[in-house]
């Protein structure tokens, strides 16, 4: 396949830092965060968009990784797991996350997380409903979500408390 | 001894490199050098292999290329039968068969390459159904295509008959069904002569891993070394197949010198790897007027695939758990895993029990209203009481009290009310809804003699900073082993749960404490770790370095005082079963399982009879599990079986074409997102199991058990048809209901 084609130079913002990686510009954001960035935190579950584990924020909007073509990051800005806590300091979701039991086999929580941080950014408050279609495009086979629904409720209470952590 | 870890809800031991995106799975691994790996399969169901054929275009010479021929030892999965090859080389038996690896640096060429072997094969007759299997339309195991056959007999069925005043007959049946664990299958393997072969990998079991490239390699056992990875989930599915993943990446790290990595993609996974046996049961049941069991005839059949694997233990808990948590005075269970030329189907949580169960659940609503009574007045008449006997004729020694347990189910559920609403709200109504129930058990542990069998071991050790490890085989793959056996071994000691340290499941360093498997994690293997960690305390106190009761920083002292002075601090413990245990494996009679839990699950459904759709919309799971070692932990691993459990019922369908599956891939095998599953309300009633860790038993395959029976029995109650087969997708629900309107006709 790469016989007609080149490798091109992609820049882009990720996590806040500026990145440079040779990709073909089709090949998938998902490999080119794993596998040229070493952001191994981004996981591939399908291949097909159906699962949502590689889910990140590209331009503050959440994407499946899996299916975003490498040219389209060149200029993005990037948001992937590795950049949702601050240091040391965990992002609300991802405490609220330990506390309530939204992680089990920790496989879908990068996109869970993802996916849940982008849609407090949505809906602050969200009802029941909006968690639910908030989180539908990413499969957990673990926790039966219950114990993710309490997260996200609990992460936006908390961020009620605290102020505006969710960011 | 005080419980300050145990009963709460501590925050996962690995919990915090789980949301940080830190947390190393196997594909996350990366080593320079590193070669990728691929499995050529069989594209055709059965038959002989004539030649392999690989095409132009590719550089072949490149490439580290693997047959049967290079496989130093014996050519062979090692599990209970030796029928499965690690590649087939005569004879194709199912048709994802692997046949060539294929190892390259570079993965997109070796794709291409994958797709231009062909392998030339000399199709022979293949079967797809128990039915045709047991017809033998061709045989292909054995004289009659049976694994293997248990038959369970307790009192006198063909004589009891004669006393029945009814007798009810059913069939029922459930479909194979995908574990889907989100992280595919995968294994980094090194071999070679002088070091011999490690692993590292996402797998529930490092010892049988072990077992199976000692066989394949004709290596000494310290020669082989296998690591587990972070798991994303096995649920079954990392029970047995992963020894294949092993196997061949092994096989090519052997030839090519080079670290090799094979992960599966979701297609593969789906397509290749095995999934829950199908079933089939029939039951005939005869009842007095008055609503008591007189005897039950069982005959249950799965479908095993193509080769022996994991069927025959299957079978048998499928074969016990088949009567339900009722007294049966007489009762049959004929029981057979047939062969069929499917890849082989597998472990999957419940392991047997969720198809038997489903069965017997269903039929139990049937004889109910054979006999004129309500679903929960007929069960209560027939329960399973303290000091009658199970299906095994095991003496039940323990205060089972289903009536409790159906009580507070109905009661958190609201059933009689809505039952009735419902009643009153359908007809007319293009929504019509439901509510049922099932009342069932799960044995904890491995069957009879298998805890037994196993000896598991434990090892506990303090470092002179007074850190505690935990040394087992044990593997966490998301139900909170780290988690659990920290708590345990805290409490033990006196310590914080900080101070323990769980050590990574690694055949080279850690005692072989069994298979993560059969829901006894927590309660045999943490048992063991308890002991274990005891017996660190024993050594300290016995030594005059310690006195009973001690402050963290006394324990501290004491380990760093007893190492300067004595050695290592090491304390191994030895699985013993409980006193008074028998169990028959010729008559397949005794005690089957240390202990059981209990439970009553309610399903609420919604039923749209114009697109045939059901949906569940509440859900009630009330259990008895000994007591609570960490309550977040197990109200999820209730939620999530019970998840799994509405897939197995209403969404998840293997599409089946000539043995292979069909439909590979998450868009088109459903199984449930946030949006399909109902709020799942978990109670627990506790009553000390005394061999479980504080009391616990174990709790992981309880929750898969139950729910696609109170489901169906849902369905029933909403639409009044009589559904026999999971899924009830919508084409099964409109055969059915098209057949109740033919029969009212």
């Amino acid at each position: 396949m790469p016989e007609t084609v080149s490798r091109i130079s992609i820049a882009c913002r990720v996590n806040g830092e500026p990145r440079r990686a040779e990709a073909y510009p089709m090949a998938r954001l998902l490999d080119v965060l794993r596998e040229e960035m070493h952001l191994t935190g981004t996981k591939e579950g399908c291949g097909e968009g159906e699962c949502g584990a590689c889910a990140v924020l590209l331009n503050g909007a959440i994407v499946n990784s899996c299916l975003v073509p490498a040219i389209e990051a060149d200029g993005a800005d990037i948001r992937t797991i590795e950049g949702i806590a601050r240091g040391d300091q965990l992002n609300a979701v991802q405490e609220a996350f330990l506390e309530c039991g939204g992680a089990q086999c920790g496989i879908c929580t990068p996109g869970m997380i993802i996916a849940s941080v982008a849609l407090l950014e949505r809906h602050p408050h969200p009802s029941n409903a909006e968690i639910r279609e908030g989180l539908a495009g990413n499969l957990c086979r673990c926790t039966g979500y219950q114990k993710i629904f309490v997260a996200v409720v609990r992460a936006c209470e908390s961020a009620s408390e605290k102020g505006p952590a969710i960011r | 001894m005080e419980e300050k870890f145990f009963g709460h809800s501590v925050i996962r031991k690995e919990g915090r490199e789980k949301v940080t995106g830190r947390a190393r799975y196997v594909d996350d691994l990366a080593f320079p050098e590193m070669i990728h790996g691929v499995t050529v399969r069989s594209s055709i169901a059965r038959g002989r292999i004539r030649g392999i054929r690989y095409g132009e275009g590719i550089p072949w010479s490149e490439f580290t290329i693997v047959t049967a021929a290079d496989i130093p030892g014996k050519n062979e999965i090692a599990l209970i039968e030796h029928d499965q090859p690690c590649l087939a080389s005569e004879v194709i038996n199912h048709p994802e068969e692997p046949i060539v690896l294929l190892a390259h640096p570079d993965r997109y060429l070796l794709e291409e390459a994958r797709r231009a072997v062909q392998i030339d094969v000399e199709p022979l007759p293949a079967i797809f159904s128990m039915e045709d299997s047991i017809a033998k339309r061709a045989v292909i195991f054995g004289e009659d295509n049976v694994f293997k056959a248990y038959h369970l007999e307790k009192g006198d069925v063909d004589a009891a008959w004669a006393k029945a005043d009814i007798i009810v007959e059913g069939e029922y049946r459930t479909a194979a069904q995908e574990q889907l664990y989100i992280e595919n299958q995968g294994m980094i393997a090194t071999a070679n002569p002088a070091d011999g072969v490690t692993i590292w990998g996402s797998l529930q079991c490092p010892y049988y891993v072990h077992k199976a490239l000692v066989a394949l390699f004709g290596l000494p056992a310290e020669k082989i070394r296998v690591i587990q990875a972070e798991t994303g989930g096995g649920f079954g599915g990392k029970e047995e197949y992963p020894s294949i993943i092993a196997a061949h990446a092994a096989l090519l790290a052997w030839k090519s010198g080079k670290r090799v990595k094979i992960i599966y993609d979701r297609a593969e996974d789906m397509v290749a790897t095995t999934k829950r046996h199908p079933s089939r049961t029939r039951h005939r049941t005869g009842v007095t007027r008055d609503g008591k069991l007189v005897a039950m005839d069982i005959d249950f059949v799965i479908d095993g695939g193509a080769y022996a694997t994991l069927s025959s233990v299957v079978l048998s808990r499928g074969t016990i758990h088949g009567a339900g948590p009722y007294f049966v005075p007489n009762l049959r269970v004929q029981a057979r895993a047939v062969a069929t030329n499917a890849p082989p189907h597998g472990a999957f949580r419940g392991f047997g029990a969720p198809q038997a169960i489903f069965a017997v659940e269903r039929h139990m609503d049937q004889v109910a209203r054979a006999v004129n009574l309500t679903p929960e007045e007929f069960r209560r008449r027939n329960f399973l009481r303290k000091g009658q006997t199970t299906a095994t004729g095991q003496l039940v020694n323990e205060d089972v009290n289903f009536d409790a347990l159906l009580d507070r189910a109905f009661r958190e559920s609201d059933y009689h009310a809505k039952r009735e609403r419902f009643a009153r709200e359908n007809p007319g109504a293009t929504i019509k809804r439901g509510i049922g129930f099932a009342s069932f058990m799960h044995g904890a542990g491995f069957t009879g003699s298998g805890e037994v069998y196993l000896a598991s071991v434990v090892e506990v050790e303090a470092t002179r900073e007074g850190i505690v490890r935990v040394l087992a085989a044990s593997t966490e793959i998301g139900q909170g082993a780290n988690t659990i056996f920290s708590q345990i071994a805290a409490d033990a000691l006196g310590i914080s749960y900080d101070r323990i340290e769980i050590a990574r499941p690694d055949t080279g360093a850690v005692p072989n404490s069994g298979p993560t498997v059969a829901s006894r994690t927590s309660m045999v293997v943490g048992h063991l770790v308890e002991t274990a960690a005891l017996g660190i305390k024993r050594q300290l106190v016995d030594s005059g370095l310690l006195c009973d009761a001690c402050t963290e920083d006394e324990f501290v002292r004491a380990c760093k005082r007893y190492i300067e002075t004595r050695g290592p601090l090491r304390s191994r413990t030895q699985y013993e079963p409980p006193p008074g245990l028998q169990w028959n494996d010729k008559t397949y009679s005794g005690d089957a399982y240390g202990t059981y839990a209990w439970a009553v699950y309610v399903a609420e459904v919604a039923v749209d009879t114009v697109t045939f759709e059901a949906r569940v919309t509440d859900f009630v799971a009330v259990q008895e599990i000994g007591k609570v070692i960490h309550p977040v932990l197990a109200a999820g691993q209730i939620e999530g079986g019970v998840a799994q459990a509405i897939g197995m019922a209403l969404y998840e369908n293997v599409v089946w074409r000539d043995g292979r599956m069909a439909n590979g891939q998450m868009t088109n095998y459903i199984m449930p997102t946030a949006a399909d599953i109902p709020p799942i309300r978990v109670f627990f009633e506790e009553q000390p199991y005394p061999f479980g860790p504080h009391g616990a038993k174990g709790i992981g395959e309880l929750p898969m058990d139950g729910p696609a029976p109170a489901i169906v029995n849902a369905i029933e109650n909403a639409t009044g048809i009589c559904v026999r087969e999971i899924p009830a997708t919508p084409e099964v629900m409109m055969e059915a209901m098209t057949e109740k309107a033919g029969a009212l006709a």
